[in-house]
């Protein structure tokens, strides 16, 4: 067993320097990796390129490393929850670059996958395709799109072993099962780590191979952003 | 009376049928799975990595891993799955989901449709919208029928940025009920009380009437 196991999220994120371009896993607020977000905004890294589907909200998830102008450039699909990010993307602060959700999946799966590019009908015809080669396939006109090239993937999962080894809970896989393994270096938070060999393989979502540094997190917060309830009947 | 929401997606709800997998986009199109008959069997797929979506969770059985595309929290039905979000769109871009219903801002008569920018306005980002509306087969939007101005949201030609070209098929407004064909909308139904003058002077794109327009049944 190759051990990943790193003793915290300083440690995960050491060499995590200004400028570099980082995917970072979650959809809106559920399976972010919080406590490496946390981290970055008290490091102060900066000029920082963040691959990630939303931008968090203002006083949450990626809203904070925003709140302190830490980033460059947000590539995402949806952006709709966060105030400040409206306001600096429309004074032109901050450098945006929308993506339909299935093609900022699969940009993060075929890095992962080692696939350089591929072509796909979402974007045809709109602005998404400015620039980019169209072809048709089978009677219908595709873009083509790049796979993504990023230094860090930060990735959470629910559990994870020493091996590096990631096993996601709900909706919260998301973004972070696609990221993982698909940068140079993948960093994975867990709720719980465990030792090698408690984890049946069987179950395993994320094999280890793509996980350079395993932590577990200190704390979870697990922010609702909608809380939505029926009542009792 | 032109219909409410909740009206609109009772209206949408009679074009779910038996086997059918839906995705259901953000606002009115959510409220359609609350009207679907119950003696049918219907499994909705959200975006963000569920298939067999269930109701909101009774109070204090929320959890905060378990999410609608809405980020709402929700809860799941015997026989769902959950999957990651490139798998997701595979099943979107494959053709695997039978019905798409989902808002928009504006729809043209030859089924574009615009539903993501404002220039310099408002850019919430497209989300899943783009890859929904260039694979799904079957598209029905949900929308209003004229603007806070009072101004035509079905068009001739979309104003704004584009999310998709020549992709609706269906709209359902407060108004009424239209097909997207070849030479434009063509009326189905209108709304109890709606005359077919009231959808005229309402539509700015070329509007098809055959015959007498049915009201229609909302029960």
């Amino acid at each position: 067993m190759i051990n990943k196991k790193v003793q915290n999220v300083g440690e995960a994120l050491h060499d995590i320097k200004d400028g570099v371009t980082i995917m970072l896993g979650g959809f809106g607020l559920c399976g972010i990796p919080e406590n490496s977000i946390n981290e970055l905004v008290k490091k102060g890294t900066t000029n920082l390129t963040c691959i990630s589907n939303n931008a968090g909200v203002d006083d949450f998830g990626l809203g904070l490393l925003l709140q302190k102008k830490q980033i460059k450039k947000m590539i995402s699909s949806y952006v709709g929850e966060n105030a400040e990010f409206e306001r600096q993307m429309l004074s032109g602060e901050l450098e945006v670059e929308l993506t339909p959700q299935g093609t900022l999946a699969e940009k993060c799966r075929a890095a992962q996958a080692g696939i350089p590019a591929f072509f796909t009908p979402a974007g045809y015809g709109t602005e998404v395709a400015e620039g980019k080669e169209a072809r048709e396939f089978n009677g219908k006109m595709h873009i083509m799109e790049e796979a993504f090239k990023a230094e860090f993937s930060i990735v959470k999962a629910w559990k994870g072993d020493e091996a590096g080894n990631l096993i996601f809970k709900g909706t919260a896989r998301n973004f972070n099962s696609c990221m993982a393994g698909a940068a140079k270096i993948t960093i994975a938070e867990v709720e719980e780590l465990v030792p090698a060999g408690e984890l049946d393989p069987n179950q395993i979502h994320i094999p280890g191979i793509f996980v350079q540094r395993i932590f577990q997190g200190e704390r979870y917060e697990k922010r609702i952003e909608q809380r939505t309830v029926r009542q009792r009947s | 009376m032109a219909l409410g929401k909740e009206q609109i997606a009772k209206r949408i709800a009679k074009e779910v049928k038996d086997g059918y997998f839906v995705n259901l986009g953000i606002g009115i199109p959510t409220l359609v799975a609350n009207y679907v008959r119950h003696d049918i069997s219907v499994e909705f797929q959200s975006e963000n990595g569920v298939l067999g979506m269930g109701p909101f969770p009774f109070e204090g059985e929320e959890d905060a891993d378990i999410i609608n595309a809405g980020k709402q929290t929700i809860t799941t039905l015997p026989g769902a799955s959950f999957f990651d979000s490139a798998l997701s769109f595979g099943m979107i871009r494959a053709q695997k989901v039978d019905l798409t219903i989902l808002g928009a801002m504006e729809v043209a008569e030859n089924g574009d449709i615009a539903n993501w920018k404002i220039p310099g306005k408002m850019v919430k980002g497209m989300g899943g919208a783009m890859d929904l509306v260039a694979s799904a087969e079957n598209i029905i939007v949900a929308m209003m029928h004229v603007n806070k101005a009072g101004e035509s949201k079905l068009l001739k030609r979309c104003s704004l940025p584009l999310t998709g070209v020549g992709c609706v098929k269906k709209v359902v407004t407060e108004l009424a009920v239209l097909e997207i064909v070849p030479e434009g909308f063509k009326l189905l139904e209108r709304a109890p009380g709606v005359t077919v003058e009231d959808i005229i002077k309402a539509t700015e794109g070329n509007l098809i009437i055959e015959g007498d327009i049915p009201e229609m049944v909302i029960d």
